[in-house]
């Protein structure tokens, strides 16, 4: 299990400062769910803690070092992120995707070894890939073609994984499939996994660890039960809403103001 | 998209099959021409040289033409190769990056202003201005935070091409004097070169093709997208600095041998992911020897397309090379966002 914090960050984008002076642990072993409106910096947050940003001031601290004093390769060994919406070459197979997980285990010496093979057959399993492995990226559906891209960040077996928003233009049964796989990746593998997720009913159901961030600030983190209410949603998101309980999980469940139809006729009893 | 060869005892099989072919195309390239020789006395120019025209021919014009034309084939197809995997876009070449109005802009004012002339003044020439712009390019199109992007660096080619090529030809039309030679040059030619052209060259043509091999396995992982790649613990900063001195070498060598020769560095490389799919491990090599094959056939074709007046070489890509551009466009493959 890798820790990861940072530290004192700063972030910005030319001489807009985005986070300053930030600091945050993320929980080891956990889900963490980074939630915030469009534009709040969730998204610029995960990527700094992946290296794909370097912060201004202040660091990150992977496993207690600092990542950017840390070899590339190095970290990715102990740390894979799956930007938002990657897109494969076209005639990409599966497999060959895949595959390129291994690469910061590779060397001049070290090309293609048993252990490589063995993770990219336990990644494309883990995933339900090993069947349409021979197939082109671009000829996935959506769903697929994220488990896809799930397996390559599991071909590099890394204790954490980063992932930017994996369930964007995805329908809901695809959604769920992807959270569950990563559900199962945290309970099976004690794997951590921080996302950034737009979905604040389904990030109570798959977090531990919730992170909401408002114009550059973490404005409250904590186990979802215990952090979210109206007054959360209404500081973060700018909406009114009625927190009751999901009927399934427990778990908070939002439900937004504004307009609607009322129903003429009550619902069945049997739905 | 379905590729031709999809096991690796397939593309092994198909590389030595093209090996053979680009043999073949060198041997054709030496034996036939205006001038019949027989078989004879082209081996006996090896063995016995005795300083008849035969002979000459043979060794000071067949020889050189065939081995620039190969040495020109396989760099602008790897070239090529490479700039479309660092700019994301199917349509990118060695213009794109300025490299031959670079060139060309060299030869012009060298010409000029400095009484340059000579195909091996030419050469140095189109090597620095090739070098010199690709250079401009590569610092324009990677000014500001993101770095070298697709899209910035694709603008600051057709921005230099455009700069460069009106400032030539406005040398060349207020110098005043003929620039026969500078407008042969124009064209993309492999014949009338001595093999000192050859020579100079080849050295860095080799240590650049073994470079791009190497490359490939990194290639490979760029492919991705940045963010994936430097995800993967890539320098992609090295990846693309290492890419673009490879190219700066193939395409200003070729530019430098040859002049400018188009649609090689978008074609071959087209036909070989058809062929082999997009892993530059097979790619490299691939491009290297189709690319050598598509120059040798065309410089052999140009011989006799207008016989016994020789067409050039750029002319005779040109004509193969207009029609699989447009297709190629039509297709879509000119997305840079991609």
């Amino acid at each position: 299990m890798s820790s990861i914090q940072a530290k004192n960050l700063t972030l910005s984008y030319g001489q807009k400062a985005i986070f300053s002076n930030l600091d945050l642990q993320i929980p080891a072993g956990k889900i963490t769910v980074f939630i915030g409106s469009n534009g709040c910096g969730k998204s610029t947050l995960l990527r700094s803690l992946a290296r794909l940003m370097k912060p201004t001031e202040g660091s990150i601290l992977l496993d207690g070092s600092q990542i950017a004093k840390l070899s590339s390769k190095e970290v990715a060994r102990k740390l894979a992120i799956l930007p938002q919406g990657p897109i494969a070459p076209e005639g990409l197979t599966v497999h060959q995707l895949v595959k390129q997980g291994r690469y910061p285990y590779q060397s001049w010496l070290q090309q293609w070894s048993h252990e490589d093979e063995k993770l990219v057959k336990k990644a494309l399993e883990v995933t339900h890939m090993s069947e349409l492995s021979n197939r082109s990226v671009d000829s996935l559906s959506g769903g697929q073609r994220q488990r896809a891209w799930i397996a390559m960040t599991l071909a590099q077996n890394t204790p954490t994984i980063l992932l930017d928003e994996p369930t964007t233009y995805l329908d809901m049964t695809h959604q769920i499939e992807i959270l569950d796989l990563l559900f199962d990746l945290n309970e099976q593998e004690n794997r951590t996994i921080v996302m950034v997720l737009h979905d604040i009913n389904l990030a109570c159901r798959y977090a531990h660890h919730i992170v909401a961030v408002k114009n550059g600030r973490i404005h409250a983190q904590g186990e979802p039960g215990v952090i979210m209410n109206k007054q959360l949603i209404r500081d973060v998101f700018d909406m009114e809403c009625q927190v009751t309980a999901d009927p399934l999980f427990g778990t908070p469940l939002c439900i937004p103001h504004g307009k609607g139809r009322k129903l003429a006729t009550p619902l069945n009893k049997a739905l | 998209m379905d590729t031709l060869l999809t096991t690796r005892s397939r593309k092994i099989a198909g590389l030595i099959a093209l090996f053979l072919f680009f043999v073949a195309g060198m041997i054709c390239s030496i034996a036939f021409g205006v001038t019949n020789i027989s078989w004879r006395t082209i081996l006996l120019s090896y063995t016995e040289f005795n300083g008849s025209q035969e002979h000459l021919i043979i060794q000071n014009a067949r020889m050189p033409r065939a081995f620039i034309a190969a040495a020109a084939g396989a760099s602008l197809a790897v070239a090529g190769a490479l700039m479309q995997g660092i700019t994301r876009n199917q349509l990118a070449s060695p213009s794109l990056f300025g490299i031959n109005a670079g060139a060309a802009f060299f030869i012009v004012v060298g010409s000029a202003f400095f009484g340059a002339s000579g195909m091996s003044a030419f050469a140095t020439l189109a090597f620095i201005g090739a070098a010199f712009t690709s250079i401009l390019v590569y610092v324009l199109g990677s000014i500001g935070n993101d770095g070298l992007t697709p899209l910035k660096v694709t603008l600051a080619g057709a921005a230099l091409t455009a700069f460069f090529s009106s400032l030539s030809l406005g040398v060349l039309l207020t110098g005043g004097q003929t620039f026969d030679q500078v407008l042969y040059w124009f064209v993309g030619s492999v014949a009338g070169r001595d093999m000192n052209i050859f020579s100079a060259a080849a050295p860095f043509t080799a240590i650049a093709l073994i470079g791009a091999l190497f490359l490939a396995r990194h290639m490979n992982v760029l492919a991705l997208g940045e963010d994936v790649a430097v995800g993967l613990g890539q320098k992609t900063i090295y990846i693309k600095l290492a890419a673009g001195i490879i190219i700066v070498l193939l395409a200003g060598g070729s530019v430098s041998m040859a002049g400018p020769i188009a649609f090689v560095g978008i074609i071959v490389p087209h036909l070989t992911r058809y062929l082999v799919g997009i892993d530059y491990r097979w790619i490299i090599p691939y491009c290297a020897v189709l690319g050598s094959i598509l120059l040798l056939a065309a410089d052999i074709g140009s011989r006799y397309i207008l016989f016994p007046k020789e067409v050039p070489i750029g002319v005779m890509t040109a004509i193969i090379g207009v029609p699989f551009f447009v297709y190629i466009a039509r297709k879509g493959g000119g997305t840079l966002n991609e």
